[in-house]
């Protein structure tokens, strides 16, 4: 199938077979492998993107799927000169060791403070109805479970996520 | 994964319509079918894409209800200020579930029909009738912690793994439903799901090619709603056992309970058993264990998961001390 995708703020033509996740467009077709392929079916956040502003998972969903929408992927956030404030907090905090689930942790990071903009409640949200959202560390480790991190380099990514959240405030 | 053909539904009549030939399937938001798919469980051989159809919004009903579109995604549903304030149960119930990137994605549909995460379905190597019909259940005998203690048969005793649907059916929500034949229809949460009996493949009363085009929350009953989830982890894991519990008091006498169980049976289980021992008694813990012995009467283990008997019990009395405190 012959589709177009917006990725990065840029249209890229592709020729795709309907069985083509997202993900495997990314970096097989368009060579953007800073999404990362862990376990392909949406269990470790490795392959998480933005669509339209929001955190997905990239393996479970088809390219086909995804045309006129806003594709974010990590390249897209920002640059080894420019890096995105949450790029630049990982590497200050030292919040991973291998990297590899790295590029997910960030645009789930992304997605997730948008959410909290938002208002959005979690499963440690006292009240639910409350429409404001107090981003404690066990929030934040609550809405970053989706990403999995086998260097358990946990602390430091809770700790560079706060980082940006409070400057973010100030 | 097999090849398909895809098609891209433009509105409704035209999804059912496309669906209606062999091997065809829906997708929406892809989470659960997907992941079957690359597993060959499912093999659909064209995919007819229902995910942008006119059916995301949350509609106010005239009688005080709320409708919510097929097509809306759980955590846009869980983050509805209306869904929060009037139907806190189900918001809670979505946030337990999954992930934040899964929730982003999951339709509200899709989460009804997601298939059990029982790991004997999962592994094609084993025997599962689910599956593949007449194989066998590996699970009796096997590995069951996770299983059913409820409604089970000598076929299946998968569990289904929702938990939006638990709340959903503790408030008594109806599935609007779109076919090619059957046109338009209602049904009640509580016969949407199917026991697994000797079909456990038929899990739903959905005729072929029928769609889910929303669901339908009657306004909310009185007193305090709740969803607890008990789980391996903390977060991201299906439920060992959850509830779903609606209480009202007055002057510390329950004046009407409902109660719902997940993680127990091959769908949410309503116990009209626990609610029948609630109502017009005081909200002490000698009521509360009544009404756990009641839910868990007929329960039955099937080895690693007779302690989910004790859990379930020890939820339901849980959730309803902390219903009732403010019911």
């Amino acid at each position: 199938m012959k589709i177009a995708l917006t990725v990065n703020g840029r249209v890229r033509r592709l020729e795709l077979d309907p069985r083509t996740a997202l993900l495997d467009a990314l970096r097989e077709h368009l060579h953007l492998t800073g999404t990362k392929k862990g376990c392909d079916h949406g269990q470790c956040g490795a392959c998480t993107v933005l669509i339209n502003g929001r955190r997905i998972n990239s393996c479970l969903t088809l390219a086909v799927m995804h045309e006129g929408d806003e594709i974010v992927t990590i390249e897209g956030l920002g640059a080894p000169g420019a890096p995105h404030p949450l790029q630049a907090a990982f590497v200050e905090h030292d919040a991973f060791q291998c990297g590899y689930c790295t590029p997910g942790q960030i645009c789930s990071a992304v997605g997730m403070l948008t959410e909290v903009k938002d208002g959005w409640p979690s499963h440690v949200t006292i009240d639910v109805a409350s429409p404001r959202v107090e981003l404690t560390d066990a929030e934040i480790r609550e809405r970053m479970s989706g990403n999995i991190c086998r260097c358990a380099a946990y602390p430091n990514i809770v700790a560079a996520i706060r980082d940006v959240a409070e400057r973010g405030r100030r | 994964m097999r090849p398909f053909t895809y098609e891209r539904a433009t509105d409704p009549r035209a999804a059912v319509a496309a669906v209606s030939r062999a091997g065809a399937k829906f997708i929406s938001g892809g989470t659960n079918l997907l992941d079957l798919m690359k597993l060959e469980i499912e093999r659909p051989t064209h995919l007819v894409d229902i995910s942008r159809l006119p059916l995301k919004d949350l509609a106010e009903l005239p009688d005080g209800g709320l409708r919510i579109g097929a097509q809306a995604v759980n955590s846009e549903v869980a983050a509805d200020g209306r869904v929060r304030t009037r139907y806190p149960v189900l918001s809670q119930a979505l946030v337990a579930g999954a992930s934040g990137q899964l929730r982003n994605k999951a339709s509200i549909g899709g989460n009804l029909l997601q298939r059990t995460r029982c790991p004997y379905f999962y592994d094609t190597a084993a025997g599962c009738n689910k599956r593949d019909p007449g194989s066998g259940c590996s699970a009796i005998g096997g590995v069951n912690r996770a299983h059913a203690i409820l409604g089970a048969s000598d076929a299946c005793i998968a569990v289904h793994p929702s938990d939006m649907a638990v709340a959903i059916t503790v408030l008594d929500g109806q599935i609007e439903l779109l076919g090619a034949d059957e046109g338009a229809r209602r049904v009640a949460i509580g016969d949407f799901h199917r026991l697994p009996g000797d079909t456990p493949h038929i899990e739903t009363v959905l005729k072929p090619g029928e769609m889910i085009t929303g669901v339908v929350l009657p306004p909310a009953p009185p007193g305090r709603q709740l969803y607890r989830k008990v789980r391996d982890r903390a977060s991201y894991a299906f439920a060992l056992v959850s509830v779903a519990a609606i209480v009202a008091t007055e002057r510390g006498t329950i004046t009407a309970a409902r109660v719902a169980f997940g993680g127990v049976a091959h769908k949410p289980w309503r116990s009209v058993e626990a609610e029948a021992a609630l109502a017009g008694r005081p909200a002490t813990m000698a009521t509360f264990r009544a009404a756990a012995e009641a839910a868990m009467a007929h329960a039955v283990g099937r080895g690693h998961n007779n302690f989910k008997i004790e859990l379930a019990k020890r939820t339901l009395c849980r959730t309803l001390v902390q219903a009732a405190q403010a019911g």
